[in-house]
């Protein structure tokens, strides 16, 4: 069933009786070439784009739980590709070309809004890093702006411009920049790959992963052994635990990363405003929820939630930059399960065991990266290659020194 | 999450800083092969559940092996890591 405005108008007048699932429960089969273990964005996206691009359909995506109910549904749904590293910044302009026809790709309101995006900086020094981050967007064909103190004062009128610890010098604007509806994007790819014969099997948990002699053979699950000769280990927070049963011991550390909506308001922040050196960015819903956050707990941690000192913290950052949200009312907080590498770059990748891929160590980033992290995951299953953009997501770099280090903090557990 | 240092006792956790894993006092000797170091430095076990690891108490200067939970930020046990004669 195609979606459209006609649609819409003609199931509201017959009395939305005509609707259907947007997709099937089949029951596993006994095999399929290709099985992705893990439905949230990455996963969905990628099954999607090995029906769509490579024309690979016998495919099943394993979910433990339900489509879309992890980290694809918990972030803080910014979408923007303002990187600055060869490596990272063609894979993140990749990805917001793809986002920018996603809708229409999926056939699916995914509220892909590029309200733009601005990170501010501090001082002299901070100006010019964020100016030489600007001409390497621009070299990378994307779009920045540098704006000077009175140009975020005209975009961004409420910011305390005369705070004594981190006074406002100015702002890095990324027109094309913004945020989706964060659900909507796990939907309308699990919609999409369903359409094109993908197999989205829920509350089916791998148990175990079947090597035999250095060849992928199959998993086992919950529901039952299925086999297939090429698996990919697409579970972001969990890549340690799935990945330890194909005997294989990541560079990864799951840290938790908290965030927080408050009540409905209405439309006041226009904006995705990130204040790095206080830790805090903020955007607001369409909904009118302001949706903030702030720096990792800096512990490794799979509770899902975080401790008070962190929100302490972004509170206190969130006032200082702007003094306007005092007396909204915060609704909820919660915590992802992020799976941090050492660098703060991802790693799309094949795995030591022949016909095993390894998609992981989105950090805090993973959401923006959805389209392009299953377009490159696809391409490099069903090539064997990996993808222009993604070929320095490798999982050894950190063996052999080519690093993605973002931040320039080092290469170490705890600094990312 | 309130922490016991082994010299000042149970404190606000803002007072630590997190390390990493306990793989860190594992240190390869200098002339072991690349693989080690690497093991040293990235691969982690990064368990579900109870882990140990490495925090530094910042007003006392204490090494401290914390074993906890990583899903219900239990805390096991505190010892200092000088007590291992490292």
């Amino acid at each position: 069933m195609r979606y459209s405005g006609f649609r819409v108008l003609s199931q509201g007048l017959l009395g939305n009786r005509g609707w259907r699932p947007a997709w099937r429960k089949p029951a596993p089969k006994p095999a399929y070439d290709v099985l992705i273990i893990g439905g949230g964005g990455h996963g969905l996206s990628t099954a999607y784009y090995l029906a769509k691009n490579h024309g690979i359909t016998n495919v099943a995506v394993l979910e433990k739980g339900g489509l879309g109910l992890g980290n694809v549904g918990r972030n803080t749904t910014i979408v923007r590709a303002n990187y600055f590293l060869p490596g990272n910044s063609e894979f993140y302009s990749h990805s917001l070309k793809l986002w920018e026809n996603l809708e229409r790709e999926l056939n699916y309101n995914v509220m892909h809004s590029q309200r733009g995006l601005i990170n501010l900086f501090h001082s002299d020094g901070q100006r010019d890093a964020f100016a030489r981050r600007g001409n390497a967007m621009l070299a990378q064909g994307d779009d920045a702006v540098l704006l000077d103190r009175d140009g975020v004062r005209k975009l961004l009128p409420y910011l305390d411009f005369e705070q004594t610890r981190f006074p406002i010098y100015g702002g890095l604007y990324h027109p094309r920049g913004g945020t989706a509806r964060h659900d909507a994007v796990a939907w309308g790819y699990a919609r999409a790959a369903d359409q094109r014969g993908v197999d989205l099997i829920e509350n089916c948990e791998v148990t175990g992963i079947d090597i035999e002699q250095g060849r992928m053979i199959g998993v086992q699950t919950t529901r039952g052994p299925i086999r297939a000769k090429q698996v990919a280990i697409v579970v972001a927070g969990r890549s340690s635990q799935v990945a330890a049963m194909a005997g294989m011991r990541l560079p990864i550390e799951s840290h938790i990363l908290q965030a927080f909506v408050t009540e409905g308001l209405k439309p006041c922040i226009d904006h995705v405003v990130s204040f790095g050196m206080g830790h805090f960015y903020i955007s607001q819903s369409d909904k009118g929820g302001l949706v903030f956050g702030g720096d990792l707990d800096f512990y490794a941690s799979y509770a899902a939630r975080g401790n008070l000192p962190m929100v302490e913290h972004v509170m206190e950052a969130g006032m200082t930059l702007m003094p306007m949200i005092g007396r909204a009312r915060v609704l909820r907080s919660w915590g992802g399960i992020m799976d941090m590498s050492p660098d703060g770059s991802p790693i799309i990748d094949k795995a030591p065991v022949d016909g095993l891929f390894i998609n992981c160590g989105w950090n805090y980033g993973g959401f923006k990266a959805v389209p392009a992290s299953g377009w490159c995951l696809a391409h490099l299953m069903a090539t064997g290659a990996p993808h222009q953009v993604a070929r320095r997501f490798r999982l050894d770099r950190f063996a052999t020194g080519h690093l993605l280090d973002e931040e320039g903090t080092g290469s170490q557990h705890n600094l990312h | 999450m309130r922490i016991t240092c082994p010299c000042c006792g149970t404190r606000d956790r803002r007072e630590f800083t997190y390390y990493g894993s306990d793989d860190y006092l594992n240190r390869p000797e200098a002339d072991a092969p690349p693989q080690a170091w690497d093991d040293y430095l990235h691969n982690r076990d990064n368990p579900a559940g109870q882990t140990r690891d490495l925090w530094y108490h910042d007003p006392c200067g204490t090494w401290i092996k914390v074993t906890r939970d990583t899903v219900t930020h239990a805390i096991h046990a505190c010892e200092p890591v000088a007590a291992e004669g490292r």
